[in-house]
This record gives structure tokens, C-alpha cells and sequence, in this order.
């Protein structure tokens, strides 16, 4: 990462993220992936999928996400990668991609809350109309959490939710709140 | 003695005892009473007054049906009028008042009323009240409603919490009673997912208030044991005290769960409701049935019950209504009430029973070809007067049961106007065919009433059910219960005396308003409905409506059928609205977005103001500055003397992409962007189809495939969702690829003379005016190697940039923009100052952007290339807007200097009356310019383009404001557009 005299703030205001944990719940904000789209460009699937195989990017099919990406609308993915080691994350994929996709760069759009403990879906059902509890690890999708479009992905550890990072405390406010209400 | 009235028996828990008030006055119950229940074990048999009459009124039902009990529960700003006393449940502390009484229950000087009744017949207030016609609601309405009041509210904010929530299932069971239960366990163990609710707190329906034995237990524990079954397999959701209230679309229903309403209050953090919103792929009905009175003269004294409830009160409750008891049914259901009684060893006088030729109970006076004709008793019944074939004889009695029969609980089946069916086996109507697709129906909901009848009908239903949605249904196993057959002789009301028989006792309707009805006409079923108010209250007519038509099809000579039927709407029963809102309330109504740099502005102490969901910053107060115009006036002069600092991320940015975006930006975009440099940034115009204005902002191309757009704040969303829509519906074999970038960013305008300089000490790159030129755009880095975005652009008519870093860098660099910038006084400036200074500098916004207006009207003709066809090209060629002597933007000054101008005013010729005839245009934006020394507007004004110079009145009759004005051309500031480019 390039050096410079600019201190970054977490989506929450604070310098580093934060975490919450509300009875067996843990909240917790994570900055620590890079995100950009991937949109395939016309005809270029072919080309697509072999840049991607070069960058080891698995590109999963609608509702699911990978260890690396997620579907996000037919041919476009939101790529994940560690923010440490990929913070210019266009600069990362575009070589791989070059002019076979359009790749928007969209880290700091989002907030990242990763929740875990048990029985998440008793907080989420009270948040999304997504069934949370029929999903599985790999499960993605959009959903309307607080009046917000928001990703939901459901992970090994948990559930991880994307929302937009303007509205990072009012969502995080609205989780706080469904899990005190439920545990 | 408290709790007289208390048997033997019950499923309440005697080892403890709860203490609540009524109108003040403690009483005694038990866990597992209801309101109702407690308050018929201490003998108090009378509990409210009716809605028009001022009728003295009991329970007549023992669930969420009933019309007479209607109370207020708890105090201060829980207060929650209008609840029922049959399904309140009883809690330690619970405070409980009657309603529309004055001064008490038992003097109520409003049921004066009652003697009136001759005045108060149906259509009452439709004859009475209708002249004159500016009466009614200032004083008409108001007194009506205080004289037939329901509850009042605390008109204090609700301290409780409500959220809303979303479940999914394979199959919802609507009702936990032997028809419910036994569809669940059929459903549950193929491994479907099941969602059951009750509105009860304690599941089981009928099973809990009957004798019948179910599979050798008594029919109350094979229901507790059933649902302690059923609660340990993870397929299943148990959702007891939850009402669904109504059958939406696609499966979906809704549903309240009340959740902490037997507590006194919520637990800390915990809602009061719940509404949830139930996705279901199949449901099924199994409600139960309700039972329906027989109409008599003076049926509705406090003592008089359903048959049926009378005995749910004395096997569930152990309560008897009274000591002495007489039973009214014409139905095999009705004999019951008065064996289970005399089981209880309460005294049974008589059972009056319509019916010929019966075997007699025994045990008890049973006397057939009997009816009850009248009652007797002020505050509660005192004795009843039966007619049978040896004559007249009047009875002493302190309660009396009354079974009509009972109609299948229908309402979710109606309500996607699904048509009820009658069948004359029970004489009453069954759930239709056309009712909500996915539902099916079993048990009593479905007109089959005995015990067996409902554990076979609802595993039927189940089974039914699964196997349409995949999975492999069982042989259910099903305990032995009672099948014994519906016997009844309808009898809907007795014709006997002159005095008034009730049939819909929460609206006060009688068979007389129903006769009345039919003589003036109102004979089908809908005109009945609302001529009469029947079915109308709180209850929907639960235990009213059938009655009712049942007499207008007497009155009409015409079978029950051929009459018609009413539907039943959502809610099945009221709901809170706070239950509605849930969390959306007060602060949380709606989320907040805030702007990379709001922490830096808040703790400037700087005046917010919302922009959509945005919070910005308005402008920043300095010590000294009394009002907001010496903020503003010094935030504008300081920009345009030296810089000024302006947070701009919430202007929309669209990322487009792909071989095609230039040509799609030359599509959507008035004018030309295929033409545009790599490197570059043009101002565009998009239009509607109509022709008219939609959004105006920048667009950079920042690679050959590469453009970023910017839109304005309010438009952000909708223009994406129209770019959206042109690339997927209207074009989508263009190679386009869009994504918002707006939260990506944080992006701040930087403007004034000194813009460059400041801008020098942190841009790693050269940005003089030759290497980076008005309208340039580049990708660049800062503070020595964060990557950033530069754009030349100018909303302010100054030297102006606008610098972008990735959002978590936001805060720092508002910060680090702040103190390079302190060496040339650079001030931050907010949304007061920005408006200012793009009416000085005459660009349009959101007020000139009204949805009426088009590029010409704006002034920006020219801009609308006529080289391609573009969205909105051909229809704003229109001839009335492309009218050479319409609106056209201009400038407004007041002629004397110290006039100030009220935006909205409209403009008059001298010596013309303001008038609609005479009006000239508008004004659209009025600002002080600190600049000028006066205040400046813009406006819409007809030929305006050929009137500079021209003097005229700018008139504001609301705000009772009148100016001499003189139009000048919108460009107050450098018109030539030389700072811009310095």
C-alpha cells in the first residue's frame, strides 16, 4: 500500500472497527476486504471466465456467493479480495480482465458487518424477508434491511451482511436492535 | 366472598392468585383467567355499555368474537381502549376499565339514549343530520361521536416497541384447535416446515373448553400433550397468542403476535407485538366455528351468553355466570352447556328447546317446543319468560345460554372475495371456492363440528397438502374422539312483543332496524350492511351477521342463499397501529445517510439539514454570528474572494462502462457525449420522454469505455433506475455495464481564486491551467500517493475543482483540505452557501427543474442536439413548449435595492389586476447575494428571453407580498465565464 499521511475511518466513524456482542450474537465491523464489480462485457463470457480462472476467482451462479465473489446481477459479480495486500483492487483484476469486463471499484461503498453466534436467523428474521433459515453457506442475496438494499451472505461462521456505507450506523443501529429484541 | 362464582376444576393454576381492578374496585383471579373470565368468577356480570343506546351490557362470547365487552386496559401511556375481556389475559396489577359510560357503569347518564331509541332507528343519520350541510362536521359529527364513543386514547407517545418480521413455511395452520393440531402433527412428520398459530394462549381450541375424552385423555391434555409434541421438532413454529389477520397475496398472510401483552410491561429491550409477514407455499383454515345467538325481545342482558361459551367458561375457567341457569338452543351443541353445568352441580332450572319430539335430558326440566320470549332484569338478567305449548311461565334465573347453532369461522376464506356456500345441514354458510388460492380448509372451519370429524378433516387436509408440495405423506394416527352428528332446527328469532330484539349487540342493531330496511328498500345484502350498520363495529358482525341476514331473508320470503352473504375484510381482528409501524417510528422513521465529512461538521457545531435521507451540513456557524445569514453571507464572499470548501459526495455518480457507454450516453443525454475527450467532463441535460427536464449534471470520460456521471442529490436513484431501464428493456443489445459509485467517494468541491493553490500543496501531480484545464479530469494521487479523482468543474461560477478519495479517507481529508487551506482564510460552506452562489452565477436546480420545464424554457436550447435522436428529443419539439414566446429563465433584482422577494411570486404588468389572465410567470429561487448587496431571484417568465430591462410586479397573494422587479439577465456573477477558466 502506498504511503501517505491520510488516517482512514472505519464505515462506523471510529478509527478501527468496531464489535458488539448482544447476548450469544457478535456483531462485528470488518474493513478488511476490498470489493469491485465485475460486469462481463458483451460476448466476452469465454474471456471472462479464463481471466478468472487465472486470478483463481470462482464466479457462482445466481443467489450464491464463493470464497471470492459474489452474484450480483446476470454476468456482473462483486469480487472480493484482502484489503491489506489489494487495497487498489481495479488494479488488481484489470490486467487478468482487460477489456473483457467492466470493473468498477467498490470498497468503500459498503459496510461490512460480519455476524455470528447461534440461531442468527431469529435476529435476521425480524430484519429481511429472506427464509435465512433455509440458507446454506454460499447463499447470497439482495434483500431491504431498514429501508436499505443490503447483501445478505450466509458463511460458515455466520451471516455477512453489505450495506451502504452512508447508512452504516443507521443499519448498525437496526441490528443492535433486532438482537436485543430477540436474545 | 370473592370469586363466587368459581367451580371446580379448570386449566387455571390455584397456587397463585392475581389481583387486578375493574372501574377501580380489586378483584381475584388466576394464571390462565381472561379479564372476562375473573371478572364472571366474582360475580360481575356487567362490563360495559353498548355503542348508541347506552345499553347495559356483559360477555356474550368467551373469544376474540365478542361484540359486548369491550374495555380499557392499563393506565397513563399504555392506556389501550377498546380491547376485549374475553381475551385479555389476566396478569397481576392488570388495571381494567369500562367505556362510553358517564359517570359509571351502573349510572350512565347517556342512556337516556335508550329512551330515545324511536329517534335512533337505522338510517338516523342519514335523515336527521342532513341540514345544514356545514354542520355536520364541525358539530354534528363531533357530538355524535362523543355520545357514541368507544374507548378514548392517553394522547401520550407509546413508551413500547413494536418490530415487524418475515417467516417462511412449507404449510400455515391457521388454528390450534383438534382440526389444527391434528394437521399438524400429519404435516410435521414428513419433515415439511410448519408454521402453527393460535390466537389463544393456551392451544387447543374447543378441546380445552369441552368434556369429550380424545384418545382416553381428556381432550385439553391430548391437546397440551400434542403441542409439547409438536414443540420439540425444529420443522415446527408454534406461534400461540398470534392472530392472522389476513390472507394477502401469493400465500403470504399476515399475522400479530402478541408477545409481551400478558406482562405489564415488555421486558427491557423486548417489543410489546410483532407483525409478521408469513410466507406460505400452502395454508389451511382450521378456526373453529362461532357460535350464533337466537334473537329475542330484550336478548341482551348482562347474564345472557352463548351456550357454548357458557360452557368453555365453566370447563376451562370453572366459572358459572350464575347460580341459577336455563339453556335456549335448537341444537344438540346447546344440551351440552346444560349437562356439563349440572356436572359442575350448578343449578340448571330449564332447558328451553324449540325442537319436538327429542329425547329429554336427563336429570333436567327439558322443555321442547319451547322459546324464551322476553327477560327481565335492569343491570343483569333477573328471570326469563318461555312460551311453550301450555302457555306462559316466567323463570328465576341469573344467567341464561343461548345456542343459535354455529357458523364455520370463515373470515381468511373471504377475504380475496371468496363467496361463502350455505349448506342446510347445519344451516350455515361454509368457505367457498374462489377464496385465496393455496388455502384449503378442515374441521368446524369447514362445517364438520364433532371432535373426530376435525381430527380426520384437518390430517386429511394435511396430507392434501404435502403431497402437492412434494413430499410423501403418512397414515395419520389419530386418537378415537366423539363423532356425534350436527342436529339442528333452524330458529333465527322470536316473534313475540313490541319490545327490541338485538341481533348485532356492538352496533346496537335490532330486527326491527332490519325491517326497517327492508320497507325502505335496502334489501340486498350491501345496502343492509351499511343502511343498518350491521357487521359494521369492531367485530366485523362475528356472531351477528348470518342472524341478520336470516331475517331479511324472511323478510324477503326468500332462501337464506338466494339473499346473499357478506365477506369479511382484514384485519380478522383490530389491530394496533404501532404494530403496523413497528420500528419506523419517531428517529428511527427512516434511516439516515451522512456525508464522509459530517463527524469534522459536528464538531464545527455546524446546522444540518435533511436532503433526502442526507444529512448536510447547511452552513457552519463562527463565534459572534447571531443569524444564519451572516454565516452564509461570509461563506459566500470568502469563496469568491479567496476558497471555499464544499462536501459534494452526495451528488449521485454512476459508473458506465463497455464498448457501447458513449454511444449510450449520446441516447439518454440531450446532448453529445460519444464526442467527448479521454480525460474530459461536459455538463449534460437528460430528458423525460415528454420532453421535459429530468436531471442535469457532469459526466467524465476517464478511458475510452470509461465514464462516470454525476446526477443530482434528489435524483440520484431515479436516474439510475431509468439508465437501468434503457439498458435492460430498451436497448439491450448495447454493450453497457453501470454500477453506483456514489458512497465509494468522498468528493469535495473546492472553490475561489486561491482553489488551485490550495489544491497545489496536496495534489501530487501538476494541475496548472495549461496541464489541467477548465473541464479536465484526471485520475491523480494526494498527500503523497492515496489514489483520488480530479474533476474541473464549477457549480459556483469560480476557479473551482472537485477532488475524490476512496470514503474511509473522507474525514481526513476535510481535515487536511481545512488546514492547507487556513493560509488563504479557506472557509467550509454549506447548502445555504451553494444555493446562493449558483443563483448569483444563474445555473438551475431542483426549483428550475420543476417537471413542467425543458431545456428551452431553461435557456439551454441549444444544448438539445437535433445531429441524434436522444430520449425526449422529439416530444420537447412540442408546440407548446417549443414555443418562441414561452417561459424562459431570467433574472429578477428588486428595483429598489432593499426590497427583499418571496420566492413562488408571480409576475403582473404594472396596473394589471393579479389575476390568473394577467400572470406573467413565476419566481423559482430567491436568494440574498452577499455579492450585490440585494436579493436576487430566478424565475420562469413568458418571452422572458426578450424583456431584460423590463419592469414589473412580482406579487405574492398568499404571502400577501407585492415588489417592483426588474428583469435581468440569470447571470448576476462574471456572465462571461472568466473565472472559470483562469
Amino acid at each position: 500500500m502506498p504511503e501517505h499521511r491520510l488516517k482512514p475511518l472505519a464505515p462506523l466513524g471510529q478509527a478501527t472497527p468496531q464489535s458488539v456482542t448482544i447476548g450469544p450474537v457478535t456483531i462485528a465491523e470488518n474493513t478488511g476486504v476490498a470489493l469491485a464489480s465485475l460486469a462481463t462485457r458483451r460476448g466476452r463470457g469465454p474471456d471472462v471466465d479464463r481471466a478468472a480462472a487465472t486470478l483463481t476467482l470462482t464466479l457462482p451462479a445466481p443467489g450464491h456467493a464463493s470464497e471470492n465473489a459474489m452474484w450480483l446481477a446476470p454476468d456482473q459479480w462483486m469480487i472480493e479480495a484482502p484489503y491489506a495486500t489489494r487495497e487498489d483492487i481495479v488494479a488488481y483484476l484489470k490486467p487478468a480482465f482487460g477489456d473483457a469486463a467492466s470493473i468498477t471499484e467498490q470498497t468503500d461503498a459498503w459496510v461490512r458487518f460480519d455476524l455470528s453466534g447461534p440461531d442468527l436467523p431469529a435476529m435476521l428474521e425480524i430484519l429481511c424477508n429472506l427464509d435465512t433459515r433455509a440458507m446454506r453457506p454460499g447463499h447470497a442475496t439482495r434483500t431491504v434491511i431498514e429501508h436499505l438494499g443490503c447483501y445478505v451472505t450466509c458463511t460458515a461462521a455466520g451471516f455477512t451482511i453489505l450495506g451502504p456505507r452512508s447508512s452504516a450506523k443507521a443499519l448498525h443501529h437496526a441490528l443492535i436492535t433486532a438482537a436485543k429484541s430477540v436474545y | 366472598m370473592t370469586q363466587s362464582n368459581r367451580l371446580s376444576g379448570g386449566q387455571i393454576d390455584r397456587t397463585k392468585t392475581l389481583t387486578f381492578t375493574f372501574d377501580g374496585t380489586a378483584f381475584q383471579g388466576h394464571p390462565g383467567d381472561t379479564l372476562a373470565s375473573a371478572l364472571l368468577a366474582n360475580n360481575v356480570r356487567l362490563m360495559g355499555r353498548s355503542f348508541k343506546y347506552h345499553r347495559p351490557r356483559g360477555v356474550l362470547a368467551a373469544g376474540s368474537e365478542e361484540p359486548n365487552a369491550i374495555v380499557e386496559l392499563r393506565t397513563g401511556a399504555r392506556t389501550e381502549p377498546n380491547t376485549r375481556a374475553t381475551t385479555a389475559e389476566l396478569f397481576d396489577g392488570l388495571a381494567a376499565r369500562s367505556q362510553n359510560r358517564w359517570p359509571s357503569l351502573k349510572f350512565d347518564a347517556m342512556a337516556i339514549n335508550d329512551h330515545l331509541s324511536p329517534f335512533f332507528a337505522a338510517g338516523f343519520y342519514y335523515k336527521t343530520f342532513m341540514w345544514p350541510k356545514s354542520f355536520w362536521e364541525k358539530i354534528y359529527e363531533p357530538i355524535i361521536r362523543r355520545a357514541a364513543g368507544l374507548g378514548s386514547l392517553s394522547k401520550q407517545d407509546d413508551p413500547d416497541a413494536y418490530d415487524k418480521g418475515f417467516l417462511h413455511c412449507d404449510l400455515l395452520i391457521i388454528g390450534a384447535g383438534p382440526a389444527g393440531l391434528a394437521a399438524a402433527v400429519t404435516a410435521a412428520r414428513t419433515g415439511a416446515r410448519v408454521i402453527l398459530a393460535d390466537e389463544d394462549f393456551r392451544m387447543g381450541g374447543r378441546l380445552n373448553a369441552e368434556t369429550h375424552t380424545v384418545g382416553g385423555q381428556s381432550g385439553a391434555d391430548w391437546a397440551a400433550q400434542t403441542v409439547s409434541d409438536l414443540a420439540q421438532m425444529p420443522n415446527v413454529r408454534l406461534l400461540p397468542r398470534t392472530t392472522i389477520l389476513g390472507a394477502l397475496d401469493h400465500g403470504i398472510y399476515s399475522a400479530v403476535e402478541r408477545v409481551s401483552d400478558h406482562l405489564p410491561q415488555p421486558l427491557a429491550g423486548k417489543p410489546r407485538q410483532i407483525l409478521w409477514r408469513i410466507y406460505s407455499r400452502r395454508a389451511i383454515l382450521t378456526a373453529g366455528a362461532i357460535e350464533r345467538p337466537i334473537t329475542f325481545e330484550n336478548n341482551d342482558r348482562p347474564g345472557i351468553m352463548l351456550a357454548g361459551a357458557m360452557r368453555a367458561y365453566a370447563n376451562r375457567w370453572a366459572v358459572t355466570l350464575g347460580q341459577r341457569v336455563a339453556i335456549f338452543t335448537n341444537n344438540d351443541d346447546g344440551l351440552r352447556t346444560a349437562s356439563d353445568l349440572l356436572a359442575k352441580g350448578v343449578d340448571v332450572v330449564a332447558v328451553i328447546d324449540p325442537r319436538h319430539g327429542l329425547p329429554l335430558l336427563p336429570g333436567i326440566r327439558h322443555l321442547q317446543g319451547a322459546q324464551v320470549i322476553g327477560t327481565a332484569g335492569r343491570l343483569g338478567l333477573s328471570s326469563i319468560t318461555v312460551r311453550t305449548a301450555k302457555g306462559t311461565e316466567t323463570l328465576q334465573v341469573s344467567a341464561l345460554g343461548v345456542s343459535g347453532g354455529w357458523n364455520p369461522n370463515l373470515a381468511i376464506s373471504s377475504h380475496h372475495r371468496g363467496r361463502p356456500v350455505w349448506n342446510d345441514t347445519i344451516a350455515a354458510f361454509t368457505p367457498g371456492p374462489d377464496g385465496p388460492a393455496g388455502l384449503t380448509f378442515g374441521g368446524a372451519a369447514n362445517g364438520h363440528f364433532s371432535t373426530h370429524a376435525a381430527l380426520t378433516t384437518g390430517a386429511a387436509a394435511a396430507n392434501e397438502a404435502i403431497l402437492a408440495l412434494g413430499y410423501t405423506p403418512a397414515a395419520p394416527d389419530l386418537p378415537i374422539a366423539e363423532d356425534a352428528p350436527t342436529a339442528i332446527t333452524p330458529l333465527w328469532y322470536v316473534q313475540h312483543g313490541r319490545g327490541r330484539a338485538w341481533i348485532d349487540q356492538q352496533n346496537d342493531v335490532t330486527v326491527k332496524d332490519i325491517k326497517l330496511s327492508h320497507q325502505e328498500g335496502f334489501r340486498s345484502v350491501e345496502h343492509l350492511k351499511r343502511y343498518t350498520t350491521l357487521g359494521m363495529a369492531t367485530d366485523q358482525g362475528k356472531t351477528s351477521n348470518v342472524l341478520g341476514l336470516a331475517v331479511m331473508a324472511e323478510l324477503t320470503s326468500q332462501p337464506i342463499p338466494e339473499t346473499g352473504t357478506t365477506i369479511y375484510r382484514p384485519p380478522y381482528t383490530p389491530v394496533a397501529i404501532a404494530a403496523l409501524a413497528g420500528r419506523s417510528t419517531a428517529r428511527d422513521f427512516r434511516p439516515t445517510r451522512l456525508t464522509p465529512s459530517h463527524q469534522w461538521a459536528a464538531e464545527q457545531g455546524a446546522v444540518f439539514v435533511e436532503v433526502g435521507m442526507w444529512l448536510r451540513t447547511q452552513w457552519l456557524p463562527r463565534s459572534g454570528e447571531t443569524t444564519w445569514r451572516q454565516s452564509v453571507d461570509r461563506e459566500v464572499l470568502q469563496t469568491r474572494k479567496s476558497v471555499g470548501i464544499c462536501d459534494v459526495t452526495t451528488l449521485g455518480k454512476i459508473d458506465i462502462q463497455g464498448t457501447d457507454a458513449g454511444a449510450f450516453l449520446d441516447r439518454v443525454y440531450a446532448n453529445t457525449f460519444s464526442t467527448l475527450g479521454v480525460g474530459k467532463v461536459r455538463y449534460g441535460l437528460m430528458l423525460r420522454e415528454d420532453g421535459i427536464v429530468m436531471d442535469d449534471g457532469t459526466t467524465a470520460r476517464m478511458g475510452q469505455n470509461e465514464y462516470v456521471m454525476t446526477t443530482t442529490t434528489a435524483n440520484a436513484v431515479t436516474v439510475f433506475r431509468h439508465l437501468e431501464y434503457c439498458r435492460q428493456c430498451l436497448w439491450p443489445d448495447m454493450d453497457v455495464q453501470l454500477i453506483s459509485t456514489t458512497e465509494a467517494w468522498a468528493q469535495y468541491s473546492v472553490a475561489g481564486p486561491n482553489a488551485r493553490n490550495l489544491l497545489a500543496k496536496i495534489v501530487d501531480q501538476d494541475i496548472g491551467n495549461e496541464a489541467f484545464p477548465y473541464m479536465a479530469c484526471a485520475e491523480i494521487t494526494v498527500c503523497g500517493g492515496l489514489r483520488a479523482r480530479l474533476f474541473r468543474i464549477s457549480f459556483s461560477g469560480e476557479l473551482a475543482y472537485e477532488i475524490a478519495v476512496p470514503t474511509r479517507y473522507g474525514d481526513a481529508m476535510i481535515r487536511e483540505l481545512v488546514a492547507v487551506g487556513a493560509e488563504f482564510g479557506a472557509v467550509v460552506y454549506g447548502t445555504e452557501a451553494l444555493g446562493v452562489m449558483r443563483v448569483e452565477k444563474g445555473h438551475v436546480a431542483g426549483n428550475e427543474l420543476n417537471g413542467q420545464s425543458t431545456a428551452l424554457h431553461m435557456g439551454l436550447g441549444k444544448m438539445v442536439s437535433r445531429k441524434k435522436d436522444a430520449i425526449g428529443v422529439v416530444l420537447s419539439a412540442r408546440e407548446g413548449l417549443a414555443d418562441a414566446h414561452g417561459y424562459r429563465l431570467v433574472g429578477v433584482r428588486p428595483v429598489d435595492p432593499g426590497n427583499t422577494l418571496t420566492a413562488g411570486s408571480h409576475f403582473v404588468s404594472t396596473g394589471k389586476e393579479p389575476v390568473a389572465a394577467n400572470d406573467g410567470g413565476w419566481i423559482t429561487s430567491v436568494v440574498y447575494s452577499p455579492h450585490l448587496g440585494h436579493a436576487i431571484a430566478l424565475g420562469y417568465l413568458k418571452d422572458g428571453g426578450t424583456r431584460l430591462g423590463e419592469r414589473l410586479r412580482a406579487v405574492n397573494l398568499l404571502a400577501g407580498t407585492e415588489t417592483e422587479i426588474e428583469i435581468v439577465s440569470p447571470h448576476f456573477v462574471d456572465p462571461e465565464g472568466e473565472r472559470l477558466r483562469a
